[in-house]
């Protein structure tokens, strides 16, 4: 039994294997930027526009949205990295219909990547927001006897949004898979569809985190009454 | 019972008892947080939308442990390291 598409060989020469990983990867990549490129080569102001043009409109205004709720003041400057994380996980999700296809998510690879991109944006981010000095700062808060905890928790939380999504991504492929030969006709499409939700939701929770701990890097100075952000 | 079978033996078992007890704690802890969810629900419609929001953000939380130990138990089935190493040192002791 395979526990995910890195052991799907497709091509193998020397050193270089090309494992599923890593061609689902390039296909979403692919689909997401030329679609995007297609859609955006004639954009239109008035009211007659294109419907692929409205879809992405919806797309890109509710991502901006979502952003600005959780409390990022500027969410145009975020839109890129959130955004772009959430429309690569939603699609590696919903693009488990096609047949044959294994999500790139499902493999800790991608996922550890991922949570790797978030963890280098979130100083980056503070940085430029409030300075280097107000970013270390923030490492001091509440006293500085939390400092060995507040740099427990910016690794730990890293390794935890790598191992939920992939968790998470694993397990629907791996419960379909055993459920074929336990009950082998209906109930498989059943959690198929369960895990087109499941993985839709991973998707809103990974960027939201994301969000959650950017807001949090880059917020000038916590009041004493504001909640802590979680951390798990 | 010689060492391989003592080892899956132990594995299997261990794997079932990890994901059994690991999701009984964050199955009552997601039931209590959708409750008061619902409950601030139906008491304040208007905020339904940051009440979801924080509530799929803790479900997250949350369901990280269940993820955990599945995950684990999950090692222990597939991709267990103490059986790899058992079934490398059998062949190694049959090769001779």
């Amino acid at each position: 039994m395979r526990l995910g598409p890195d052991e799907l060989v497709f091509w193998q020469h020397g050193l270089v294997t090309l494992n599923g990983t890593i061609v689902f990867t390039w296909a979403l990549m692919a689909v997401l930027v030329l679609g995007a490129i297609l859609i955006t080569r004639r954009l239109s102001t008035s009211h007659e526009r294109s419907r692929w043009q409205n879809l992405l409109e919806i797309v890109v205004t509710g991502i901006t949205q979502q952003i600005g709720e959780v409390g990022l003041k500027r969410p145009d400057r975020y839109l890129a990295f959130l955004g772009t994380l959430f429309l690569f996980v939603a699609a590696a999700a919903l693009a488990t219909v096609v047949p044959g296809y294994e999500p790139p998510t499902g493999s800790l690879s991608t996922t550890v990547a991922l949570a790797l991109c978030v963890f280098v944006a979130v100083p980056l981010f503070g940085i430029r927001e409030q300075g280097l000095g107000g970013y270390l700062k923030s490492y001091l808060e509440p006293t500085w006897i939390m400092l060995p905890f507040n740099l427990i928790s910016e690794l730990s939380r890293t390794i935890a949004l790598a191992v939920r999504l992939f968790g998470n991504m694993m397990s629907g492929a791996m419960i379909v898979g055993i459920l074929l030969t336990i009950t082998p006709f209906l109930f498989p499409v059943v959690m198929t569809l369960l895990g087109l939700l499941t993985g839709l939701v991973q998707a809103y929770i990974f960027s939201i985190l994301a969000a959650v701990y950017l807001a949090a890097a880059t917020r000038p100075a916590p009041s004493p009454g504001k909640p802590a952000t979680p951390t798990p | 019972m010689d060492s391989l079978t003592l080892i899956a033996t132990i594995s299997i078992v261990i794997a079932g008892i990890t994901t059994g007890f690991g999701t009984m704690g964050p199955a009552l802890a997601e039931g209590r947080a959708v409750a008061t969810a619902l409950t601030a629900l139906a008491q304040q419609p208007d905020a339904s939308a940051t009440i979801t929001r924080t509530l799929f953000v803790g479900l997250a939380m949350i369901e990280s442990t269940a993820i955990y130990c599945f995950v684990v138990s999950m090692i222990l089935i597939f991709a267990n390291p103490f059986w790899n190493a058992a079934v490398a040192q059998a062949a190694a002791a049959a090769g001779k």
